[in-house]
């Protein structure tokens, strides 16, 4: 892991050069900024059960399905296009380097960018002079999710751009893989079939997948060990294949 | 005292995939300093060579050691020791040329210390200090070219591999890629492909004829020629009988004969083609012998077969074995060689 770091801080200062990079964060911030606005104007009007960070949260999964594509489609696609790969791949740096780069450069800008909202309750807690606003459980705990689980969308969106060398398709297919993973487990999880006798297993696998309740329990500030080793196992196995499909476009070259 | 092992050691290479064996068998050894042309026409296999050469693709058997390492066993101390510039030269679109250089020294592992008066030496060479803020994207091809020569001799390795380097270039920066590429002659090894036979024959100490996956021919260009084609032609321009120009010229060299002849013009001069299996120049004999004679001579001239020749000759010679049946005897064809294009002067 020699050049990890030269290769990391390399393409992070090419995200942060790059267009796209910057349609993704202002789509996110005003995106996010508009659910926010919504937020103020819902606990403006009616006394509400949970706090704003709590329901802040909850349409996490609309900028994790689109804004990841965004950052990590281009990041292995555009180098097998290019053919920048052949010349990379023949410096003395591994494929699991350049992955694992890649996958760094993107989770920092993504972490940063959902670290950025922490303007909004700053804002907030500053101009109503009132701490309840700032709820620091919720808001914690929030964080921590989208941390833990960005790690697992990203190696996601990583693993999409090695598949192929075309980054719309890379796009599209980190965002149906997002978006399968996210909704399909939600939309799956009061499906009353699947408490059948012989599909109880699949029911419990849905369960342990299934992101909307991870979200819950972390905003609720419990950390479980099982969520953590899901995201940390799913990201390890995402960016094995990743290094895995990079390697075996090289030996079918 | 053991010996330095060659810059470049290839033996009984093979690369097959998808049913297809692009390389088969292939043997060769380059010596260290030595500059290597490697030719071959598309889809022989050159390509797929050079990258299993880089240790970018693993070969199915054979070895490749660069300076005496195996490339199946230690691809990462390979890496070190070469510097690569692929078909096309892909080059990341938005970055400086100073900007990259950097990121490659330190990829490449050129100390932080060096490798700022490094940088200013490549771009120097390569001549490329004019544009070394601009953005790769917006430079001309030429400029691309040599940005990607000034990447592959940053690191200064022993082994250089180049696969044509001089594509899509116009005849200015033909020749500035060329004695870049002759300046480092002695103090790397270089090995380029190229479909500019010209290009080769003047930059390269050794020619690498390679087709169907095959080495068909390897040698210094002089070598080539007398392989492939194993005699040397005269033409002349004649007046006279034929029996008495082939009595004055078995004077010079008895094994002279008469393989091609044209019709007389309107002053009964006609174009005549003498070979004989002798390697040296009997040109000024000849002529002499011929005057002596009274043989009425108008023109005399030795052809010789460029590189283009030889490279057809050779690339032909391995189609027809592939596609001829085999038979128990040494065909005539190979012993009377090629014949040499009309067009060779």
């Amino acid at each position: 892991m020699k050049h990890f770091l030269t290769l990391l801080s390399h393409e992070t200062r090419m995200l942060l050069v790059s267009p796209a990079t910057y349609i993704a964060a202002t789509l996110f911030l005003a995106f996010m900024g508009l659910i926010f606005t919504k937020i103020l104007e819902l606990y403006s009007g009616t006394p509400q059960e949970l706090s704003p960070a709590s329901v802040y949260f909850q349409l996490f999964w609309l900028p994790a399905c689109v804004m990841v594509p965004l950052l990590t489609m281009k990041c292995l696609a555009e180098e097998r296009r290019l053919g920048t790969i052949e010349t990379l791949l023949t410096t003395p740096v591994t494929t699991t380097e350049v992955v694992l780069a890649k996958f760094g450069a993107a989770y920092f800008l993504y972490a940063a960018l959902w670290g950025s909202t922490v303007g909004f309750f700053y804002i907030l807690r500053k101009f109503s002079g009132d701490a309840r606003y700032l709820d620091s459980g919720p808001l914690l705990g929030g964080f921590l999710f989208i941390a833990v689980s960005g790690l697992f969308f990203v190696a996601i969106g990583v693993f999409a751009s090695s598949v192929t060398s075309n980054q719309s398709v890379a796009g599209i297919l980190g965002c149906v893989m997002l978006a399968t993973l996210i909704l399909g487990g939600n939309a799956l999880s009061d499906s009353t079939w699947l408490q059948q006798g012989v599909l109880k297993p699949v029911q419990s696998v849905i369960e342990y997948a299934h992101v909307f309740g991870h979200r819950d329990d972390f905003a609720r500030g419990v950390v479980d060990t099982r969520h953590l080793l899901f995201y940390f196992s799913g990201t390890a196995l995402a960016l094995i294949f990743s290094i895995f499909s990079v390697e075996a476009k090289q030996l079918h070259a | 005292m053991s010996e330095t092992p060659p810059a470049i050691e290839v033996s009984h290479l093979v690369k097959a995939y998808g049913g297809v064996t692009a390389v088969n068998g292939i043997s060769f050894t380059v010596a260290r300093g030595e500059i290597v042309g490697f030719l071959g026409p598309n889809g022989a296999g050159k390509s797929t060579t050079m990258r299993i050469l880089t240790g970018y693709l693993t070969a199915s058997s054979g070895s490749v050691n660069i300076c005496g390492v195996p490339v199946a066993t230690q691809p990462d101390e390979i890496k070190r020791r070469i510097g690569y510039m692929p078909e096309n030269n892909p080059l990341p679109e938005d970055m400086r040329v100073s900007e990259y250089l950097y990121f490659r020294g330190r990829l490449k592992e050129v100390p932080r210390r060096k490798l700022g008066p490094r940088i200013d030496e490549v771009l120097e060479v390569c001549d490329l200090k004019r544009v070394r803020h601009k953005i790769i994207g917006q430079l001309s091809k030429g400029y691309r070219q040599r940005v990607g020569i000034a990447e592959a001799i940053l690191a200064e390795p022993p082994v250089i591999i180049m696969d044509e380097p001089t594509i899509g270039l116009d005849p200015h920066q033909i020749l500035i890629v060329r004695d870049l590429i002759a300046s480092l002659r002695g103090r790397m090894t270089v090995i380029i492909s190229s479909h500019i036979l010209p290009e080769i024959e003047v930059t390269c100490d050794r020619v690498l004829i390679i087709n169907q996956g095959r080495v068909v021919a390897q040698g210094t260009p002089a070598d080539l020629r007398r392989e492939i084609f194993g005699h040397s032609t005269y033409r002349l321009e004649v007046a006279g009988e034929a029996a008495a120009l082939l009595a004055a010229a078995s004077r010079v060299e008895p094994t002279l004969q008469i393989t091609e002849e044209s019709v007389p013009d309107l002053h009964g001069f006609r174009q005549v083609t003498l070979t004989t299996s002798r390697a040296d120049d009997l040109g000024e004999a000849l002529l002499r012998t011929l005057l002596a004679q009274d043989v009425r001579v108008r023109a005399l001239k030795r052809a010789h077969p460029s590189l283009e020749d030889v490279f057809l000759a050779a690339t032909r010679r391995s189609w027809d074995a592939v596609a001829a049946p085999v038979r128990p005897a040494a065909g005539g064809n190979r012993d009377r060689g090629p014949e040499i294009p009309t067009g060779a002067s």
